[in-house]
Formats: C-alpha cells, structure tokens, sequence
C-alpha cells in the first residue's frame, strides 16, 4: 500500500512539474525533438540504403558461357564444378541451352528473323547463377575461367560491384551516426534537465532535509524525464509516418533506376516510431536520473 | 547514555576553514540547550552535525544511539526523519499552501491521506496557524512562516528539534511568540530541543542550558545560564 501510494505520488508530481516548469519542459522536449528527428532520418536513410544494397546484390549474376559443341557429359562435370564452388548461390543456378536461348529470344520478332536466318544455332550454352558474397564476385568469376570448356564469365557491370561497396561504407557511416546521435540526445536532455533541475534544487534540499529518500525523490525526475521524452519523440515520429510516406508518394517508389527502390512506408514507418518513443523515453528517464543524482550526495 | 553525544568531534571544511576542534557535549533527552556564539564560531556546523547535513572529520556524533558520523548518504533520510530542523530561512515551498508545506514530508513517507491531515492539524493547532491552511508562504508574516517551519518540523513527532537562528529574522514580539511555541514543544512533547542563537534577549529570558562555542571550542557550558560574549582576538 505505502509503495503504491508513493509511486502514485511520483507519477502525479512528475506530470505536475511538467507543467509547472513549463518552458524548461518545451525546452528539454525540443531538444529532444531535435535530435530524435535526425535520428529518425539517419535509421530510415539506413534501412533504405540497406534495403537498396540488397537490391543490388541481388541482380548482381554472373553468366559462363561454355564452348560450342561441348558433350552433354561435360556439361554435367562442368555444372558440378560450378556447384561445388562456395559462393555461388546454388539456388539460383540455371542451366540455358542453345536451344533455350533461341526460343527466349525469339519471342522479338526482328530477333527472330535475324536467327532464322543462320543456318546454324550461335548462341552458346550459358550457366547464370548469383553470388553469395557479392564483394568475392571478380574472384569467383575468374576461376570460373580455368574451368575446362568454359569460352568466358561475364559478370554484372564493375559499377554495380563498385555501388555495392560504396553503399555498405554509407550503410556502416549511418549505423555509426545513430549510435553517436542517441548520445548526443542524452547529453542534449540530460543538460537541458540539469537546468530544470537546478531551479528546483531548493526543492530536492528541503526534500533531503525532512528525510526523504533518495529514491522517492527521484521517482518524479524519472517520470518527468520519460514523459518528456515521449513528447519529445511525437514531433519525429509524426515526420517518419507522413514525411516519409509522402516522400515515397511523390518520389513514386524508386528514385533514378529501377535498382534503387525506397522501402515502402508500412514497412519501416511503424517500427521506426516505436524505435523513436522508446529511445526517447529511455533517453529522457536516464537524462534526468543522471541530472538529479549529483543533488543527491549530502 | 546520553540521548546525544559527541565525543572529541573536529570538522574543518574542504576550503580549510576549522569550524570545530575537539567538542565534547552530552545532551539527554527532553532537554533544551542553547548553542550561542558569535557568528563563524561553529555553532550551525555543530547543528548540521546532527542532522548530518555535514560529516565529521574526526570524533563520533551519537543521536539517540545512533552513530550519525558513520551514517551513510543512503540512509541518512531515516536519522533526519526522527530529527525536525527549523531554519532562520523557513526553507518552505512557495508553490506549495501551508498544509502543503506540512504534509509534505509525510507524504514522501507514504502515509495514507487520513493519517497525513491528522497529524497536520495537530501539528497547526499546536503552532496556532489553523486559519491559514489554505494560504501560500508569501501570504504570511515571517513571525506566521516560521510556524509553519515548525509545524512541518514537529509533524512527525520527532525525538529532537534542532533549531538554527529560528528567530534570526524576525522582530522581538514575534521571537518572543516563536520562543514560547518551541517551549510548549519541549514541555509537552518531551522533545529534545537544540537551538543555535545569538539572541541575548531570549537567552537571557528562558533561563536554560547555555554552551558557548568560541572558535570551533567549547569555551562554556551552563545549567540556566546566560548569554555570554566573547571578544574575537
């Protein structure tokens, strides 16, 4: 009883002094707001260029063409090989014969005509397959070429390959920038809180001296600082939902090439406010703890 | 034992100041003893030893058994809830209405409403403030926020009252008025009472036990004493 009366007590006083010490409040919830809205740029630009990365990766094939008139035999040894290399995603592997590749083709009419023309099949038999690790593609399609009856490996434009590594330094750069931009808002509220706190330090005094404890004093801190970061995180949290959603609107999906496609908002939108509420709330309570506690040593 | 003791106590503050050296005092319970001295003697470092809003450096301060030098930061709100203070400076919130004032610590204690406002008007009607439960500190006279000081220190019937300059700044009827609710206090409650003053006057009047500290020492100690001047040299 006495320990629930307490804790009602800090939660009604926490909500109180919001309101009391109103500008030092919007003080500390812009702050707060601030900062968790690059938060929130920084998690949905990574999530994006993640998201893009693996796009990438994934139209990333490489094609080995294997020598005309090659036995079906040797074609079977040569599929082994291919299969028994480590970074090729064997799922993905396809066989196309001439005569596959004809047919394929011939579904354009000028290309058609084009082939009937010849009197012979031109077209080479082709492996296609994707890669595991697309940063070992060159490797792997170079030793594709010492492999016996294969004429050459072609593999996605060196542009793509050269995307794809500059893409995961940006991926990691974000990563880094969520983490120190999460400091950098505990700092922000913990400062701004010291501030409330200190015109309230009187208070938390006469509170020390008519014997209350350390943790009922603090109790009210914590709750302050956990609303305010959970107001704080609204404003941030209504961007992600309506400024990413129209940005996907207007952009229409995909930005430039069909390779680089936005994640569609009901994706990201909802776990990205709920990272947003908790790290603010978190951020707010653990600001505010920090703030309080060096009134709290006599 | 003594309800209070100190034994061989030295404090000297972080910037070098020696507030106390070597004080030896035994006070026992119910009684009333007047701490005088010029001001930077030491007599409000020897309060705040009490409460343990300062720690000694050396030497034991006992309160009714309880070893308060060895306290730690923790725990020290158990001693200051058996302890009421009151100030020259009423140290009350101005947001808050005299039952506000006074509830307050015993709200933070986490006693239930019935019990809060019974003890408060006990606690206003011994102070004579009962018409004004309802006003904010900066309504009231300083001779009225001095009440309510007392009235917040004495809420949770502790076993001492340590009082420092309560009549500092108020006029000589209203001290007189302060003086005389502080000793009903001590008669009636049995309460310990522990007041750093220099005010002739009063000392003069009540006819109590009287320790002089001169310089950080224990230079008197009289059973209904007077007050006592010393020249700094």
């Amino acid at each position: 009883m006495k320990i629930i009366r307490i804790f009602n007590r800090g939660v009604k006083d926490g909500f109180k002094s919001i309101f009391r010490n109103f500008s030092l409040s919007l003080a500390s919830i812009s702050s707060a707001a601030i900062t968790l809205i690059i938060v929130a740029i920084a998690i949905v630009f990574t999530y994006n260029v993640n998201s893009i990365t693996k796009n990438i990766e994934n139209v990333l094939t490489v094609i080995v063409f294997v020598d005309r008139g090659t036995s079906e035999d040797d074609i079977n040894i040569l599929k082994d090989k291919i299969i028994a290399n480590e970074n090729v995603l064997t799922s993905s592997l396809e066989y196309k014969s001439p005569d596959d590749l004809k047919e394929q083709l011939s579904a354009n009419e000028d290309l058609k005509n084009v082939l009937n023309t010849l009197d012979e099949n031109p077209l080479q038999a082709t492996f296609v397959f994707k890669v595991r690790d697309v940063k070992k593609i060159s490797e792997t399609a170079n030793n594709m070429k010492t492999y016996e009856h294969v004429s050459q490996v072609k593999f996605g434009e060196s542009l793509a390959s050269k995307l794809v590594s500059m893409l995961e330094i940006v991926r990691n750069a974000c990563v880094i920038t969520v983490v120190a931009l999460i400091f950098v808002t505990i700092f922000l509220i913990s400062n701004t809180i010291k501030i409330t706190i200190f015109s309230r330090r009187q208070e938390i005094s006469i509170m020390r001296l008519v014997g209350t404890s350390n943790t009922v004093i603090k109790l009210p801190f914590l709750v302050e600082g956990l609303i305010l970061g959970i107001i704080g995180s609204i404003i941030p949290v209504l961007l992600t939902v309506f400024g990413y959603t129209f940005l996907y609107d207007y952009v229409g999906g995909d930005l430039f090439s069909q390779l680089i496609v936005l994640v569609p908002p009901n994706q990201i939108i909802y776990l990205t406010s709920l990272v947003l509420i908790i790290v603010g709330g978190l951020v707010g309570m653990f600001g505010s703890l920090n703030a309080v506690r060096r009134y709290l040593k006599i | 034992m003594a309800f209070i003791e100190l034994n061989h106590v030295f404090k000297t503050y972080s910037n070098g100041v020696s507030a106390l050296a070597d004080v030896s005092l035994q006070i026992n319970k119910g009684e009333f003893v007047f701490i005088i001295g010029e001001s930077g003697s030491g007599k409000s470092t020897l309060n705040k030893l009490l409460y343990r809003e300062e720690k000694v450096n050396k030497g034991n301060v006992m309160v009714g058994g309880v070893n308060v030098s060895k306290l730690r930061n923790s725990n020290v709100y158990k001693l200051r809830r058996k302890v009421g203070v009151v100030f020259q400076d009423f140290k009350l919130l101005p947001k808050l209405t005299v039952y506000e004032n006074i509830a307050y610590p015993l709200e933070t204690y986490g006693l239930s409403d019935t019990v809060i406002r019974e003890k408060v008007l006990e606690a206003v009607e011994r102070v004579g403030l009962k018409d004004k439960l309802r006003c904010y500190p900066g309504q009231l006279s300083g001779g009225e926020q001095q009440r309510v000081c007392i009235a917040r220190a004495i809420v949770n019937k502790p076993k001492l009252i340590v009082c420092d300059e309560p009549t500092g700044d108020l006029d000589p009827k209203m001290s007189r008025e302060i003086m005389d609710v502080i000793e009903e206090i001590n008669k009636e409650m049995e309460t310990t009472v522990i007041m750093a003053t220099h005010d002739k006057e009063i000392v003069n009047r009540m006819k109590k036990r009287v320790v002089c500290i001169h310089q950080g020492v224990v230079v008197s100690d009289q059973e209904k004493g007077k007050y006592i001047e010393y020249e700094n040299n």
